[in-house]
């Protein structure tokens, strides 16, 4: 096994397949009268977030705790990284209390990788800068799995701001590893150019929504983020909702099997209507609660023995 | 590394392996088994059970079915993945999880019977017991199991037991079943130092 999870790329075919199934077996522990395994009992996680998330922090402290870890909670705000403290200080702190494994979020691309080689313990990428958020891909890739059965052959279609986002870069190195067939969609000025070669050969550009929704098993919208919306990407919000939001018109030309993601938080009436985001082929409340089974896997894959 | 077949260097230890029961024999046993849980619980009503993987599993599957062609009466039967309760998870390299499956009744107020193949150390009953108390509430818990070859480390018995081995402790005990490894035998290997 792995002693870190900080790319999309560290996971070959064969330990995504094993997250993904041990996944599957700790969904059931939610079904559970206790909701609890022994399994890292004395392990301590620590969450070390330095931007704002709600639902990735919660999700990862839900599996920690679910797997009887103890879960130490940091914040950049009102704590010594407030005052100034470096991040490398900050590591070493960390180290000193005995941290096992540190979650991390972090506004700059490649900080969990500076981590890695600071702490003893394992480092999970809890999404850094405009790189990659590996979790997030994982826990899609078991809702493709478990709505469609496969992953193998599938036709994923990423929707948006695919330049700044940390989800599609993870997903297309996840999803081309484990078979699918990814299309980047969005206007040119969110797609880099050659970010298809780079990430993953069998990578497709298209600068047209509506040409490959009627082939997508897949759609999975980006959120736009505000702050982009000044920077001169696109002319508005109008026209970006009008050229790249998917409304109910466009999911109508969806193969009847094919399902709507979203990473969340959405931007209703932006990327995506109520109407889609509420439809019965939306995934979205499911991908949370596939992200809690999802990260209690990696916890356990990562910390569980004696990895070392 | 292979040695140079030298004569001088002594030969090669064989291991001296004992068959303890033929195929023909673990059917009889389980046969006797079947009849065991029949006898002590009654005709086997409000009873689970739960096969503890990797061999536990389809040994559980052949109880119900012999139960079933005795008397007709259909036990409910799952599997129990011990792997998250064991107390050595840290000394090896990280375990992979496999399937618990309840029967759809589930375990509350019913009489499980946990089925294992080898009955050894006692920690492997222990951490089951442990992931039952998580998943219900059974009424009473018995322990059937294939073969009991001794040297417990806590205090657990079992209820049914098909063959008593005596062993050393450096000696091995392997079953190998039909439905996971081709047929049906019950080995024990002389003590060889494990690698």
């Amino acid at each position: 096994m792995i002693r870190h999870l900080l790319s999309g790329a560290d996971l070959d075919a064969d330990t995504a397949t094993q997250i993904l199934d041990t996944a599957a077996e700790m969904a059931a522990v939610a079904g559970r009268e206790v909701k609890k395994l022994p399994a890292l009992r004395g392990r301590t996680v620590v969450n070390l977030f330095y931007e704002d998330s709600t639902r990735t922090r919660i999700s990862f402290e839900a599996a920690a705790k679910r797997l009887s870890a103890d879960v130490i909670n940091f914040s950049a705000k009102g704590s010594s990284v407030a005052k100034g403290e470096s991040l490398k200080d900050t590591a070493l702190t960390l180290q000193a209390m005995g941290a096992d494994a540190v979650v991390v979020r972090h506004s700059a691309s490649g900080a969990p990788h500076r981590l890695a080689g600071w702490v003893d313990g394992s480092v999970i990428n809890a999404g850094d800068g405009t790189h990659e958020h590996p979790t997030q891909a994982l826990l899609d890739a078991y809702t493709m799995r478990s709505r469609l059965g496969r992953l193998a052959g599938l036709s994923v279609v990423v929707v948006g701001d695919v330049l700044h986002s940390r989800v599609a870069r993870s997903n297309v190195l996840l999803l081309s590893t484990l078979g699918a067939k990814v299309t980047l969609v969005g206007p040119p000025t969110l797609i880099p150019v050659d970010i298809a070669a780079a990430l993953a050969p069998g990578t497709d550009v298209c600068y047209d929504l509506d040409a490959v929704l009627p082939s997508a098993d897949v759609v999975m919208m980006l959120r736009v983020q505000r702050e982009r919306m000044n920077d001169s990407y696109f002319p508005s919000a109008r026209e970006y909702a009008r050229r790249y939001g998917l409304d109910g018109a466009r999911m109508r030309r969806m193969p009847g099997h094919a399902i709507v993601m979203h990473p969340g938080p959405m931007n209703r009436g932006m990327e995506i209507t109520p109407e889609v985001a509420d439809s019965p082929r939306s995934t979205i409340v499911e991908q949370v609660a596939n992200g809690v089974s999802v990260r209690m896997a990696v916890l356990y894959l990562l910390l569980g023995g004696n990895n070392r | 590394m292979a040695q140079p077949s030298a004569a001088r260097s002594s030969p090669p230890r064989q291991p001296s392996v004992k068959v303890i029961l033929t195929s023909a024999d673990v059917q009889r046993v389980v046969d006797r088994i079947a009849h065991q849980i029949l006898e002590k619980t009654q005709g086997a009503a409000d009873t689970v059970l739960l096969g503890i993987p990797t061999r536990g599993a389809p040994l559980a599957r052949r109880l119900a079915a012999r139960i079933s062609a005795f008397e007709g009466v259909a036990v409910p039967v799952g599997v129990l993945d011990i792997t998250l309760y064991r107390d050595d998870l840290r000394r090896h390299a990280t375990r992979a999880v496999g399937p618990t499956q309840l029967p759809p009744g589930g375990i509350d107020g019913r009489r499980v019977i946990l089925v294992d193949d080898v009955l050894f150390s006692g920690r492997t009953v222990r951490a089951a017991l442990d992931a039952l108390g998580d998943l219900g509430r059974p009424a009473s818990v018995q322990l059937a199991v294939l073969v009991d070859r001794g040297h417990r480390q806590l205090p657990i018995r079992a209820d049914y037991v098909g063959k008593n081995i005596p062993t050393a402790l450096a000696e091995n005990v392997k079953v190998t079943l039909g439905e996971t490894d081709g047929a049906d035998e019950v080995r024990l290997y002389a003590g060889v130092a494990s690698s």
